[in-house]
């Protein structure tokens, strides 16, 4: 039986991205190029593998994400 | 005077406003103090920034303890960017670079000022009440046997530690660098944790024959 883990917040949280992720310190350190190739629309997840599914897992790494883009964004 | 830090970033294939900064802040001359100035004017910014919007989670506090948040991590990123400088690839703008040390400590200062004074409880060992936390209603017969088995995981077959870190940081919504600090630890070993004890819990269901539909194919369906 296949369940849809992502009907729910929790679930979804509880149990993670599947496939490779990156570390919290991976993602710190290449979040400022994966933040410009997305704001270039240019594939940032082909070129950035891993970082998504990061993003995905951990929520303090998903703010920082959130607020660099908003933050380059507010400069545009 | 310059700090030391890892060897120097060689300008030459950066764009030419991140290049200026690092010509400026790995100069010898007088205007290494005024770069330094410009870099903490830069990073004030990304603060302030990351505290303007992290604000209602901060209740009631007043504006002058906002700009000591945004203060202190300005001055702690500026500490680390001069320590990190040798580390600057060009793979981004400079700015963008030097910005994300802002969002972080400023990120962190606040989720820490918001948890500050509260307890953080970790689960008994008896523990089990993942239903009672769902935000969506679980009364179908799929979802409640996933919810019995992973209950039944999360009891079994991790460790204690495994257990405390997987409830406080996905159910009782603990920030990992709340708990990272209280247990003394880093946000990264505590990722770790939650990788490994994610990656048990999804063994269990898969043993179970539980296959977890993927996110792309619930958007899709």
């Amino acid at each position: 039986m296949r369940v849809p883990a992502d009907r729910d917040p929790r679930l979804s949280g509880l149990l993670g991205p599947d496939g490779p992720e990156l570390s919290c310190d991976e993602c710190f350190d290449a979040l400022d190029r994966y933040v410009e190739l997305e704001l270039s629309r240019s594939e940032a997840d082909k070129q950035i593998p891993g970082m998504r599914a990061h993003l995905h897992g951990c929520p303090a790494c998903h703010e920082d994400h959130e607020s660099l883009l908003a933050l380059l964004a507010s400069e545009r | 005077m310059p700090p030391t830090h890892n060897s120097p970033t060689h300008a030459s294939h950066l764009d030419a406003e991140s290049a200026t900064w690092i010509e400026r802040l790995q100069s010898d001359g007088p205007g290494y103090e005024a770069a330094v100035k410009d870099l903490h004017v830069l990073l004030l910014k990304a603060a302030r920034f990351e505290v303007h919007r992290r604000r209602s989670a901060l209740g009631e506090m007043r504006d002058s303890d906002h700009e000591d948040l945004a203060q202190q991590s300005a001055d702690d990123a500026l500490m680390a960017v001069l320590r990190k400088l040798g580390d600057f690839r060009g793979d981004s703008r400079f700015t963008t670079w030097a910005y994300k040390f802002a969002l972080l400590e400023a990120g962190v200062k606040v989720r820490r000022r918001v948890w500050q004074g509260r307890e953080v409880q970790l689960p008994p060992e008896s523990w089990s009440g993942i239903a009672d936390r769902l935000q969506t209603p679980h009364d179908d017969a799929e979802t409640r046997e996933l919810i019995d088995a992973i209950e039944q995981a999360v009891r079994n077959d991790l460790t204690s530690h495994q257990r405390d870190v997987l409830v406080a940081i996905t159910l009782n919504d603990i920030p990992i660098d709340v708990l990272a600090e209280r247990l003394r630890t880093t946000r990264g070993a505590l990722y770790k944790t939650l990788h490994d004890a994610r990656g048990k819990l999804r063994a269990a269901l898969a043993a179970r024959g539980l296959g977890i539909r993927r996110h792309e194919e619930v958007g899709t369906r």
